[in-house]
């Protein structure tokens, strides 16, 4: 079990705030971080990777890695992180970046066989495509067998077909390990195929804590779907008016009547929900 | 022509060579810690002593020579300790060379370091930490390997800036033949007695060697720029 109680005075984007958390996690789980940007996950990963200060306590199993007294160096931490721009020792080879974590080179086989890089071993970071780089980032990672691993937003700059091939890696290397886990997204279908539970940080704050299936539905009551989305603009066609709603990279029409749009301003969050209606699903290539 | 070429006297050039090198190996040992600092510090205070360590750069050389010599002679509290405790003179001789050296060429050991170090990104250095590494294995085993260009820059402009130093060795050295009489200051001599032929000689050198000093820096910046990409932060 992992207890973590502290906080922090950040100045971020928003002007001054206060990360204040206090979380329990337990050994062996898998958790995803979420919230708008600037609301403090970056700074928990680091705070709990001893990369920067903070007041209160965290406690691994019966380690202290940080209280009043004790402040656990990063070198100490049995962690592994992994970074979102990869952050790769230019200098070394895929190979060099295990081994110089921990020389065990049967646990280094094992990871490059998981991850397909056996046959990179050799290559240095600058040959590597982002995917085999996020790779090697995972692998060494996991090189020092960690109690807790960190993970900030690892996929986030990669194509959706690698997306999906690395979260399949990421898990079986979760299950094989067992590593407790932690890992910041912003990705509703990652999070969901992930985590077992997922907190949703806002300026600082926890405001939401639980299974991904009950945090990140949107549905309430009888409707049969739902959608979040921005409400871009209010158009007057005749008697009629049509919101424009952006739904992720997708715009969409909905006919709206001139009562609605009293409650409506144009930026605002909205949910577009439906009942008593079919949907299709079809698949399609790309 | 020939004749002339033989009865050249090569000493200075190799009291300079030999300058240099001590100069260059003991600078590194010292300004490896100091830029590391440097690029790691975080203090309002990193201004000050950017601008000490920048000094030597823009002082007159007779300045800097008159403080050192000051600094050194045994009627100074180090020249004196030095003198006393291991019967060392520090003026007028080449170790005294070394130590002037060593003040006049820091900033050309620290500057190139210390921007190598800053150029590197911060998240590299803290991977190495997370895989538990400390400050030494990271500085040798991360962050140099990756300022090789910065870091040849360092060893290879110390080393040239400390064969075409003059004032300051003018100051604390004299020209003494075989003890402080390097190459620049044996050039100045020959212009004062009008010995032009070997003026052009020794100049000669002096320009060869310093253009293929930098040629090579440049050739091998630019290769290593090609093979392991340059940071751009």
């Amino acid at each position: 079990m992992i207890h973590i109680d502290i906080s922090k005075n950040l100045h971020g984007t928003q002007g001054a705030m206060v990360l204040e958390m206090k979380v329990n996690i337990e050994t062996g789980s898998f958790v995803a971080l979420s919230g708008s940007s600037g609301s403090g996950k970056t700074t928990f990963l680091r705070i709990l990777a001893g990369l920067e200060k903070a007041e209160g306590r965290i406690k691994v199993d019966d380690e202290v890695w940080l209280d009043a007294k004790t402040i656990k160096p990063t070198q100490q931490r049995e962690i592994g992180f992994v970074f979102q721009e990869y952050a790769l020792f230019p200098n070394m080879t895929v190979e060099e970046h295990l081994l110089f974590v921990q020389k065990d080179k049967k646990l280094a086989k094992e990871l490059l066989e998981i991850t397909q890089l056996t046959s990179l071993a050799k290559r240095l970071p600058s040959t590597l495509s982002g995917g085999q780089q996020q790779r090697v980032n995972l692998c060494r990672a996991m090189m020092r067998r960690p109690k807790l691993l960190l993970m900030d937003e690892p996929l986030s700059a990669l194509d959706v077909k690698m997306r999906m091939k690395l979260q399949n890696e990421i898990l079986s290397l979760h299950k094989l390990f067992n590593t407790t886990t932690i890992m910041v997204s912003h990705d509703p279908s990652e999070i969901y195929h992930m985590a077992k539970r997922v907190i949703v940080l806002d300026a600082g704050k926890v405001i939401d804590d639980g299974n991904p299936k009950d945090v990140l539905l949107k549905t309430s009551g009888s409707a049969k779907f739902a959608f979040e989305g921005e409400l871009i603009d209010i158009i007057q066609v005749d008697i009629i008016y049509i919101a424009i709603i952006a739904i992720g990279q997708q715009l969409t029409e909905i006919v709206v009547s001139h009562d609605e749009i009293q409650n409506l301003t144009i930026g605002q969050k909205v949910s577009i929900s439906t009942k008593a209606f079919s949907p299709l699903l079809k698949s399609f290539n790309r | 022509m020939i004749e002339t070429l033989q009865n050249l006297d090569f000493l200075p050039f190799i009291l300079s060579f030999k300058l240099a090198l001590l100069t260059t190996v003991i600078l590194f040992i010292i300004s490896l810690p100091l830029a590391w600092y440097l690029s790691q510090m975080q203090s309002k205070y990193k201004p000050f002593f950017e601008s000490i360590t920048a000094l030597p750069l823009v002082l007159p050389p007779s300045v800097l020579g008159f403080y050192i010599l000051v600094m050194l002679s045994t009627n100074s509290p180090i020249g004196g300790f030095f003198e006393d405790v291991f019967d060392i003179k520090l003026i007028f001789n080449f170790t005294g060379l070394v130590v002037a050296s060593c003040i006049y060429s820091l900033p050309f050991m620290v500057q190139p370091l210390q921007g190598g170090f800053e150029s590197l990104p911060k998240n590299i250095l803290e991977a190495s930490y997370i895989a538990g590494k400390g400050t030494v294995e990271t500085i040798f085993r991360v962050a140099l390997p990756n300022i090789k260009p910065a870091l040849l820059t360092a060893l290879i402009i110390t080393f040239a800036h400390t064969v075409g130093e003059f004032g300051v060795i003018l100051m604390v050295g004299g020209s003494i033949p075989g003890e402080t009489k390097v190459a620049s200051v044996a050039i100045y001599e020959m212009v004062e007695i009008m010995d032009y032929t070997a003026a052009h000689i020794y100049s000669g050198i002096m320009v060869f060697m310093s253009f293929s000093v930098l040629l090579i820096v440049y050739i091998f910046n630019a290769k290593q720029a090609k093979r392991i990409g340059i940071f751009h932060s």
